[in-house]
């Protein structure tokens, strides 16, 4: 026993390298399988300092935000005269479905430059935002909530490979999944295409609305390239992304009012099965 | 003693606070993030003790992963780091021993030491944060484009900062 104390002290720096890479691990994969975990300890502290810091160079990005806060107006204006105008862009973002809700959010932390990307807002659960609601500024879907605390949440970007959002396309109606290969944060990729689509570039995407995260018909991006290869059951296509994700500045928290009812109805079905 | 020491820990703050507001904020072409907080680690005197040496690497990521809420995949890298850090100064001291109370420097050690120095760590801290962080080998090419690209970018900015901040001694 004795040796074996000896042992451990004469290698103590392996075995505390051990012990901390284990706990480090058991972090990562608490982490990886069980998302909710870490935020209401931490949030509220790291949040505070991220916001006071994006306080103070809030003013460098404020030009931008400006513009496109201008331009959404303009787009809104023009919806409730009924003349539809510049539209084009924004395919129906703004759904006059009664049983969603829209929380407004600023951006106080955001990267693209990763291969896992997040957004953190300033608003959390304290204004009704609650994990698993979807993101999207005017031009587009951002992401999806994935933890909140009381005054912050956490959004997982389009851009992140774990990211994945049923879509549709718009011309024919028919379903796929956008998600992001890692590489260039303009471009996504559509997989699960029925490979007798044909699509043309600047195709238009949109959410799909099969997952009751978004509502349907919001903007994701055009076709870029279609690739279409024999023997393969689905086929795929780059696409533009319509938001630049380097350029968020303010957003919007979907909250479906039928969210609980529609997921105990399924739930319903599950255990029937 | 006492005076390094309270340095040592206001130079950790520092390099937190400037990691996770202006390093992580700022996108370099979409591709880049250098990860200049492992300046702590590298910065270290020679004949500190493991234990210190381990556990501030690990408390040094997990501050970094509660910011970038990547929790754990920055502790595990820099503990890594760390681990090899022994190694690394042996393979490179060449037979003799360092110098008591020098710290790895470019003023003590010569630019191409401290170079290869940086240059060992930063990599394997960096291969070990971007596997960790994509969690699969499916994006293997990507992933290793992005490691080598914020390596070298971590080292330009970690040798900038030695010229800037470290006084030339001697």
């Amino acid at each position: 026993m004795r040796h074996f104390f000896a042992y451990i002290f004469r290698h103590y720096f392996f075995f505390l390298f051990l012990i901390l890479e284990l706990s480090a691990f058991s972090f990562i994969l608490q982490n990886n399988f069980q998302r909710a975990a870490f935020l209401n300890s931490t949030g509220s502290f790291t949040g505070s300092i991220i916001n006071s810091y994006n306080n103070i160079i809030e003013y460098l990005s404020l030009k931008k935000a400006n513009t496109n806060l201008v331009k959404e107006n303009e787009i809104l204006r023009n919806i409730i005269a009924g003349k539809g105008g510049k539209t084009r862009n924004f395919v129906n973002n703004y759904v006059s479905d009664s049983s969603f809700r829209y929380i407004g959010a600023k951006v106080i932390k955001n990267s693209i430059n990763r291969q896992k990307n997040y957004l953190m807002l300033n608003r959390g659960s304290k204004d009704g935002i609650s994990v698993d609601m979807g993101v999207v500024s005017a031009d587009g879907v951002v992401g999806t909530v994935i933890r909140v605390s009381d005054n912050y949440s956490l959004v997982m970007s389009v851009l992140n490979i774990s990211n994945r959002i049923n879509a549709r396309i718009k011309k024919n109606g028919h379903t796929g999944t956008i998600e992001w290969d890692g590489k260039n944060y303009r471009k996504g990729v559509l997989i699960d295409i029925p490979t007798h689509i044909v699509l043309y570039r600047g195709d238009t995407v949109v959410t799909s609305g099969n997952s009751n995260i978004f509502p349907e018909n919001i903007m994701i991006g055009t076709v870029d390239e279609y690739f279409s290869e024999k023997g393969h059951k689905f086929n795929t296509a780059t696409v533009d992304f319509s938001v630049d994700y380097n350029n968020v500045y303010y957003v919007y928290v979907i909250s479906n009012l039928m969210r609980e009812e529609q997921l105990k109805l399924e739930e319903g079905v599950e255990n029937e099965k | 003693m006492r005076n390094s020491f309270i340095t040592y820990i206001f130079r950790f703050i520092i390099l937190v606070l400037v990691q996770v507001t202006i390093l992580d904020n700022i996108n370099f072409g979409g591709y880049i993030n250098p990860y200049l907080y492992v300046y702590f680690i590298l910065l270290l005197p020679f004949e500190v003790p493991g234990w210190i040496l381990l556990i501030s690497a690990f408390l040094m990521g997990l501050s970094i992963d509660m910011f970038e809420n990547t929790m754990g995949i920055n502790a595990a890298a820099t503990v890594l780091m760390a681990f090899f850090r022994p190694t690394v100064l042996r393979s490179l001291s060449s037979g003799k021993d360092y110098e008591k109370g020098s710290k790895p420097s470019i003023g003590y050690n010569g630019f191409r030491w401290f170079f290869t120095y940086s240059l060992i760590l930063i990599f394997i801290h960096h291969v070990a944060l971007f596997y960790l962080e994509v969690f699969r080998f499916t994006h293997f090419f990507a992933t290793l484009q992005r490691t080598l690209l914020s390596t070298i970018f971590t080292l330009i900015l970690i040798i900038i900062v030695q010229y800037i901040f470290e006084k030339p001694e001697r």
